[in-house]
């Protein structure tokens, strides 16, 4: 099987989403499922300097550009998905989420 | 002092401030009501004088005020004040009387519990009269005589919780009623003749000479003159007024209401409305006069009612046994002499006469109340009897009104007016009868009213209250003394060799010689008339309460007749009564059958589309929303079981759906 980098960055992320993914839907914890999440977005990170990287103009910067964007703004949604986490704690008094289904129509 | 024609007003307003001031004050406020009540009466009765000083500087001058009452198409309905010596004189009386009859009501209602709404009444009957004296036009004239009617119904039924009370007080109201119809239409044809209501107006009220030559020139039903027939349409309500016949059935039973409102009423102010109205409009109903071709003239219609009144309520009045029927019918006969000297064209005799009557007839008529006060409410002449020596002021002036009454020759003023009277029926060219029923009256006059003292004054007590009669106090003899002398002296105004009276009201009066003859048979007439009461009564008193009457014994179908009223009521029962109550029945049928059932078919054919609409609305229209809010609320509920708040579910959904879009993207790639 002839595998080139490429295939192999890319073969890492999806392994590293499926993580993010399993460890997101398992998890009752709120913290652990941001967790998985993360992961997800940086399986995402990869293919973008991946594609980038093996792509055919790499000497442009365009996406580690693009990934420090996708990075700052998970660093943001990191800290709302935090910010909510206390909240939600401060509510039930545990961040349990399958307990967090107050919005339930 | 000087009252003006713009100022008449203040006449009447004075009074009606009183019945306003007696109509807000409470129950308990006796004293402030009767005072403000008589205050308002003596200030009236100087505006009054006033007033009189004013006309009499120039009688023959018709002075008026006249202002825009309100604005009807292109003109404006005018009302105004009319100050003549006609409106000043009776002013004077009206006021005079009225203040005197306040003053005696204050003593003889001071145990009623409703003393405060008598005198609100009182001053509104006064007010009512005297804006009718001082009106220059005939709808303002009508106002005031319908509201002299309504305070007349309020007086008489004053005791109202008495049955008999009440029905007097829904006759006079109802009979009065029947007149004032026709003088409502004569009004109202007066106006559409004329397009004015004025009596003058600088040439163009209604008695002037223009309007009413043009009144007289046109002719309407049967040949009569327009101004005839409207003459008698207003004759019409002077006579239910003035209680003439056939109207008259109203008058004896308003002695129902307390005795000074039936001194009120038959001496200053409701029946005198009548009598002067006449003597108002005396010009419209003498317009027909100068027609020599004419079927039928006014006057003589009015002098022939008169001449009959005179004489029936002179003979009902002989077999009356309540001393205050007595009187009623006497004034009944009064008026018909009044009504009898404006018919025959001496309208200035009958004001005379109204004059010297109001306070002869008040006179007796609280003689009759002191009377009843002192003998406990006995009005029964049978039961009372020997008051002369308890009540000597009543008796004494009672006498007075008495003689005044009867025409005792000389000293009383009824003796002049009457005498004028008889004077002008004489004259009279049309016929003598007139003349022969006043005549015949005046021996039955003077035959009742010597009855009437005779039974009352003379002989013993014949009854419990009689026994213990006192003398009333002086706020009732007080003004007894003050109308006897007016009752004596006021004669002396218009004697046949100085008639003042007649000259001031009328500057073309003349006296008509030779009257000295005629006079010397009245006073034989009433000379036999008393001689036949002093026989007949006075001689022998009688003894005790059952006696049959003198008169009784001798002819006892006539005196039962008599005493029935010659069957006047029992005949307006049978005919009037009858035909109303027919009339009612028919009515009955026709709103139970006919009315009724439609109204019934009406009523189901609206309930009918009633049940209709409401079938329709409910199974059609409401069923349709129903089930279509049914679909949305169902389908609601189903979208909303998907959202369980389960995050991880959620994500579940996303992964699985991204899942399903990669294969499909893949596979379609791979297509």
């Amino acid at each position: 099987m002839n595998l080139s980098p490429l295939h192999l960055c890319l073969l890492f992320s999806s392994a590293l989403f499926c993580v993010g993914l399993i460890g997101a839907l398992s998890r009752g914890n709120s913290i652990l499922v941001l967790l998985g999440v993360e992961l997800m977005l940086n399986a995402g990170n990869i293919n973008l300097i991946a594609f980038w990287r093996f792509g055919p103009a790499p000497a442009e910067g365009t996406g580690v550009l693009f990934v420090l964007f996708a990075i700052a703004i998970a660093a943001a949604e990191a800290a709302v998905g935090l910010a909510l986490v206390i909240a939600v704690h401060r509510h039930q008094r545990n961040i349990r989420l399958q307990e967090a289904n107050h919005l339930r129509g | 002092m000087r009252v003006p024609a713009h100022l008449l007003w203040l006449i009447p307003a004075l009074p009606l401030l009183a019945a306003g001031i007696g109509a807000f004050a409470p129950r308990t406020a006796r004293r402030t009501t009767a005072g403000s009540a008589i205050a308002a009466m003596a200030i009236s009765f100087l505006l009054s004088c006033g007033a009189l000083v004013t006309a009499l500087r120039d009688p023959a001058v018709h002075a008026v005020h006249n202002f825009a009452w309100f604005d009807l198409g292109h003109g404006a309905l005018r009302l105004g004040w009319l100050l003549d010596p006609l409106t000043a004189l009776m002013g004077v009386m009206v006021t005079l009387v009225g203040l005197l009859i306040f003053i005696f009501s204050a003593g003889y209602m001071a145990e009623d519990a409703n003393f405060k709404q008598f005198f609100c009444f009182l001053s509104l009957f006064g007010a009512a009269m005297l804006g009718l004296l001082v009106a220059n036009s005939l709808l303002l004239l009508f106002i005031c005589w319908e509201l002299v009617g309504l305070a007349s119904y309020l007086l008489i039924g004053f005791w109202f919780h008495q049955p008999s009370a009440a029905a007097a007080a829904k006759k006079a109201f109802i009979t009065t009623r029947i007149g004032d119809l026709g003088l409502l239409v004569g009004l109202l044809w007066l106006y559409d003749a004329t397009g004015s209501l004025l009596f003058f107006d600088g040439g163009e009220g209604v008695l002037e000479a223009g309007p009413l030559a043009a009144l007289s020139a046109q002719t309407t039903v049967g040949g009569l003159a327009v101004s005839t027939a409207i003459g008698l349409l207003i004759f019409c309500g002077a006579a239910g007024k003035s209680g003439q016949f056939p109207l008259h059935v109203w008058l004896p039973d308003a002695m129902e209401g307390p005795t000074p409102v039936s001194a009120l009423i038959h001496a200053a102010t409701m029946v005198a409305a009548g009598v002067f109205l006449i003597a108002r409009v005396y010009p419209l109903l003498a317009a027909d006069l100068t027609l020599p071709s004419a079927p039928l003239h006014a006057l003589s219609v009015v002098a022939t009612i008169g001449a009959i009144t005179a004489l029936l309520g002179a003979v009902i009045a002989v077999g009356q046994n309540d001393i205050k029927r007595i009187l009623a019918f006497s004034t009944v006969s009064q008026l018909g002499y009044m009504m009898l000297a404006l018919g025959v064209g001496s309208w200035v005799t009958a004001i005379f006469h109204l004059l010297t009557h109001a306070f002869f007839k008040a006179l007796l008529f609280l003689g009759a109340g002191s009377v009843i006060h002192a003998a406990h409410h006995e009005q029964d002449i049978r039961r009372l009897g020997g008051l002369r020596a308890p009540l000597r002021v009543t008796f004494a002036t009672f006498a007075v009104g008495m003689m005044a009454l009867a025409g005792v020759p000389f000293l009383f003023s009824g003796f002049w007016s009457k005498e004028a009277i008889l004077h002008a029926a004489h004259g009279w060219s049309v016929s003598q009868l007139p003349f022969a029923a006043g005549l015949i009256a005046v021996v039955l006059t003077a035959f009742y009213t010597t009855r009437l003292v005779a039974e009352v004054f003379l002989g013993t007590p014949r009854g419990e209250g009689a026994a213990r009669a006192q003398e009333s106090p002086a706020v009732m003899t007080v003004p007894l003394v003050l109308l006897a002398v007016c009752a004596a002296l006021l004669g002396f105004i218009g004697t046949p060799w100085w008639p003042w009276l007649q000259r001031t009201l009328d500057p073309t009066f003349a006296t008509e010689p030779g009257g000295f003859g005629l006079m010397a048979v009245s006073i034989v007439l009433v000379a036999t008339g008393l001689g036949a009461g002093w026989a007949l009564y006075a001689r022998i008193p009688r003894s005790s309460a059952g006696e049959a009457d003198p008169v009784e014994r001798r002819a006892p179908r006539l005196f039962a007749a008599l005493a029935d009223r010659l069957g006047f009521d029992e005949l307006y029962a049978a005919t009037v009564g009858r035909l109303n109550a027919w009339t009612a029945a028919f009515a009955d049928a026709l709103d139970r059958r006919v009315w009724d059932g439609t109204v019934r078919l009406l009523a189901g054919l609206g309930l009918f589309t009633g049940q209709v609409t409401r079938e329709t609305d409910e199974n059609l229209i409401n069923g349709g929303f129903d089930a279509a809010s049914g679909g949305l609320r169902s389908g609601g509920r189903a979208y909303s079981r998907g959202q369980s708040g389960d995050t991880h579910s959620y994500l579940r959904y996303i992964a699985i759906g991204f899942t399903l879009i990669a294969l499909a993207v893949l596979l379609g790639v791979r297509r």
